[in-house]
């Protein structure tokens, strides 16, 4: 029998790819925008955790790939890897040092290159990058082969770590407007990082918990379930309750900022539980979708501000004008593309999205709408005596909408009009062959969308208190789709996370703004190779998917045959 | 009286003229069979009557009542339901979640189970496998699943679009045991086919269609000894 050999080419191949990703992180900037924050104060930047990540990540793939289980070659695997990684790097770092790559990469600056060699240079720098290389990727081989316990502490402790550095600044303020937290800042944050002993702590406290929970957890579990059903019911609306205190009082404990970050996630989440209805529910590619927000927006304007003094509705007034105009809208783009189907559907859509932002932007429209100047001094939501001004207050005011919307999607969901949605996504001409009315279907499916989102553009324009052509750009579109995507198409909660996932983060890391429509891509591509249902998926495509890779070859069944014993 | 009546029906795809004044009908409880080569407008004739494309001349009538003014929709809820060529279930779908959407016209919820009922019988094959998605059916249940989701809704007429298309022979065999189980149960059929010889063999009337025209009509027994027949369709000489 012929010895197995060490197969160096697939740990190479995955070290190139690694080290490839790398130099791009490097010239796209990142590296040099991410150091201005440091994660562990002194020790180790925002840029450079990037670097160590990605390398970690290349060596486990590395180490995973290996075809023999013996620890060696997994651990010269993902050494090789690694050290493929630095490599790459360290050559950048000498090629940049004879070649002016400015020229071309205009990231590629001199304080770049001191960043990648450690400030020591090119060629100690390089090899420098080299041993690193090594050291990372034996690191991610030996965390490959520890057992799933610690594995999943260490890399739950390392995540919490790099989060709390990353968002430091919000944490620091979200302490802060708490007295007795105050304490837990000065633990853990210097001025620039995290302190040394405060990421210490932070990860032994997340390493032991994790370890401890998964040891306790299913037990615990287990223990739960096994609770006499009056038991359970009182413990599952014990959850309940504290699910809605906590939704409930989010604001007030999140603070200023965090409650603004909040409006904004709930504006796009209640736009995503519309467009979930025409792509997830109804299958119907939809990327002119801010129109409807548009109209929303400016048929709250119109109406209520008294800049413009046509009618000078309250609030409330306008609010079903917004809805009913956002309905109206959805019919009229339905109409025209009832036959049409995928493609030529996204590309009308696109132009559909795109004439309504040019017509708020126009002359024509000015008298009414504003033109380029668009509206301003439109009020904001009263009721009783409370006028809806900061976020933390127009955070229930959307809250109040997500919450509806989301009742409503669910309910139409398993409605016999969720039924047919879920026939015309998956076949349209057998819809129709069932006796499915596929004019109403799709029209509603249009218009129950546009009423979401005209929802959400109204309350938007309340809250910022005016609106601009220049607001409603595709790219929200294209946003609200992507939510939607990396939630889960047709799920509810996954909307919510995608939400969250997609607008929540990156407003929380508004100085990497530039970055941002990278990472969506970056995220959208790794969620199609890892998750490719989504987050949170709806239960049709998790079973698809689960099916695919169990399915079992059969003999084909005679007609008729009675069943098999 | 003729439960279902095609009366010298003209269809167009834009400039194509499909049917050229195409007649037939079937009674209550028969089986009718439309045999011709590919293209010769079969699937034209099943989409005329079921709705999805409008004669320009000519009518369409189930028990006397002329249904041109009817949506596809509407005429599903009539009571004539077509099987799509190419055994089109929902793929993502579970077995049972294409049977209740075969239902969709129904709404009484203990009748849908019945109806459910009795596709188990014919299939118990499906039965089993009610919770399965049915892209991961085989090919001849997939067609069993596609049979049975528009038995759901109890039609008059059943129009079945060449369902031995691309199964193996004994499939195809069992298909026409099917067919012939269906037709001892009263269903009314409209069977369109390529396949001739078992076409011929199931049903009691036949017609023979060649590009967009009804060129023979008679009992299958009668097509079955005709000269021409035997030599364009049944391969004999
Ligand atoms: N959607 C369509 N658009 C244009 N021509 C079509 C379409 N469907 C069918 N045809 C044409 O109409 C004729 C009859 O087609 P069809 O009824 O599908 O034939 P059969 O079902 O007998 O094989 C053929 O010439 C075919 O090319
Ligand atoms: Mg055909």
């Amino acid at each position: 029998m012929e010895k197995p050999r060490f197969d160096w080419l697939q740990p190479v191949k995955i070290g190139l790819v690694g080290g490839a990703i790398g130099v791009f992180f490097a010239l796209v900037g990142m590296v040099e925008a991410f150091s201005i924050r440091d994660i562990v104060d002194g020790i180790v930047s925002m840029g450079q955790m990037l670097m160590l990540i990605s390398m970690t990540f290349t060596g486990y793939m590395a180490a995973r790939r290996t075809t023999q289980p013996q620890h060696l070659w997994v651990l010269g695997s993902s050494l090789l890897a690694g050290l493929m990684f630095g490599g790459m790097v360290a050559l950048l770092l000498i090629v940049g040092s004879l070649v002016n790559l400015r020229a071309v990469f205009i990231n590629a600056s001199p304080t770049l290159y001191e960043l990648l060699a450690f400030g020591r240079g090119t060629q100690a720098g390089a090899l420098l990058l080299l041993a690193e290389g090594v050291l990372v990727g034996v690191a991610a081989g030996l965390l490959y082969l520890l057992t799933g316990r610690f594995r999943q502490a260490l890399v739950n402790a390392l995540g919490w770590v790099v989060m709390a550095g990353v968002l430091q600044e919000l944490l620091r303020i979200t302490f802060g407007a708490w007295g007795p937290l105050a304490v837990i800042n000065q633990w853990l944050f210097t001025g620039k990082g995290l302190s040394v002993p405060g990421a210490a702590s932070l990860f032994v406290l997340v390493a032991g918990t994790t370890y401890f929970w998964s040891q306790t957890g299913s037990v615990l579990s287990n223990r739960l379930r096994r609770l006499p059903p009056g038991g359970q019911h009182t413990l599952r609306l014990v959850g309940i309750l504290l699910l809605v205190l906590i939704v409930l009082a989010l604001p007030q404990i999140l603070g200023l900022y965090l409650s603004e970050v909040l409006t904004i996630v709930g504006v796009f989440a209640l736009m995503g539980l519309g467009l979930n209805i025409v792509v997830g529910l109804a299958g119907m590619l939809d990327l002119g979708y801010v129109a409807f927000f548009a109209i929303g927006a400016y048929t709250m304007g119109a109406l209520t501000s008294p800049e413009l003094g046509f009618f000078s509705l309250s609030f409330w007034e306008a609010l079903p004008f917004a809805v009913v105009a956002g309905v109206l809208a959805g019919v009229i783009l339905g109409i025209p593309v009832l036959k049409m189907r995928g493609d030529y559907l996204a590309i009308v859509t696109l132009g559909f999205g795109e004439i309504v932002r040019i017509l708020a932007l126009s002359d024509f429209l000015r008298p009414w709408i504003g033109g380029a100047q668009g509206i301003a001094k439109i009020p904001k939501a009263i009721v009783g005596s409370i006028e809806f001004i900061s976020p933390q207050q127009i955070y229930y005011l959307i809250l109040v909408g997500c919450l509806l919307a989301g009742f409503i999607s669910w309910r139409l969901k398993d409605s016999r009009l969720g039924r047919a949605w879920m026939a015309v996504r998956e076949d349209e001409d057998v819809a129709a062959a069932m006796g499915i009315n596929l004019v109403a279907t799709k029209l509603l499916a249009f218009a129950g969308g546009a009423a979401f989102a005209a929802l959400s553009g109204a309350i938007f324009a309340s809250k910022l208190g005016s609106v601009y052509p220049h607001s409603f750009n595709v790219m929200i579109s294209i946003n609200v789709l992507c939510l939607i995507i990396v939630g889960g198409m047709g799920s509810i909660t996954g909307v919510i996370v995608g939400a969250a996932a997609l607008v929540g983060l990156p407003e929380l890391l508004r100085e990497f703004a530039e970055y941002r429509f990278l990472a969506y891509g970056a995220a959208l591509v790794l969620m199609m190779l890892v998750r490719p249902a989504g987050l949170m998926p709806e239960a049709t495509r998790r079973r698809e998917l689960q099916e695919a890779e169990t399915v079992e070859a059969e003999p084909e069944p005679a007609f008729g045959a009675p069943a098999s014993p | 009286m003729a439960l279902l009546e095609v009366e010298a029906v003209h269809a167009y795809y834009g400039n194509i003229h499909a049917l050229k004044g195409v007649s037939l009908t079937v009674d209550e409880g028969e089986i009718v069979t439309l045999i011709g080569a590919n293209g010769a407008g079969k699937s034209t004739t099943l989409k005329t009557i079921s709705g999805l494309l409008r004669p320009r001349q000519g009518h369409v009538r189930l028990a006397n009542e002329d249904l041109s003014a009817y949506k596809p929709h509407q005429i599903v809820a009539k009571g004539i339901v077509q099987v799509p060529e190419g055994r089109r279930v929902f793929g993502r779908l579970t077995v049972m979640e294409n049977l209740e959407m075969g239902a969709f016209t129904r709404t009484d919820g203990k009748e849908i189970r019945q109806a459910a009922e009795s596709v188990f019988a014919l299939f118990p094959r499906l039965k089993e496998r009610q919770h399965q998605v049915a892209g991961t059916l085989s090919g001849g249940e997939q067609q069993m699943l596609a049979i049975g989701r528009a038995l759901m809704a109890r039609p008059r007429v059943l129009l079945l679009d060449e369902p031995s298309m691309g199964l193996a022979p004994a499939l195809v065999d069992s298909i026409f045991d099917t067919i012939k189980q269906l037709h001892a149960t009263g269903t009314t059929i409209l069977l369109v086919e390529q396949n001739a010889r078992m076409a011929l063999q199931v049903a009691d009337r036949g017609y023979v269609l060649q590009t967009g025209e009804v060129i023979l009509s008679a009992t299958a027994e009668n097509l079955r000894s005709n000269e021409m027949v035997r030599k364009a369709y049944l391969g004999l000489t």
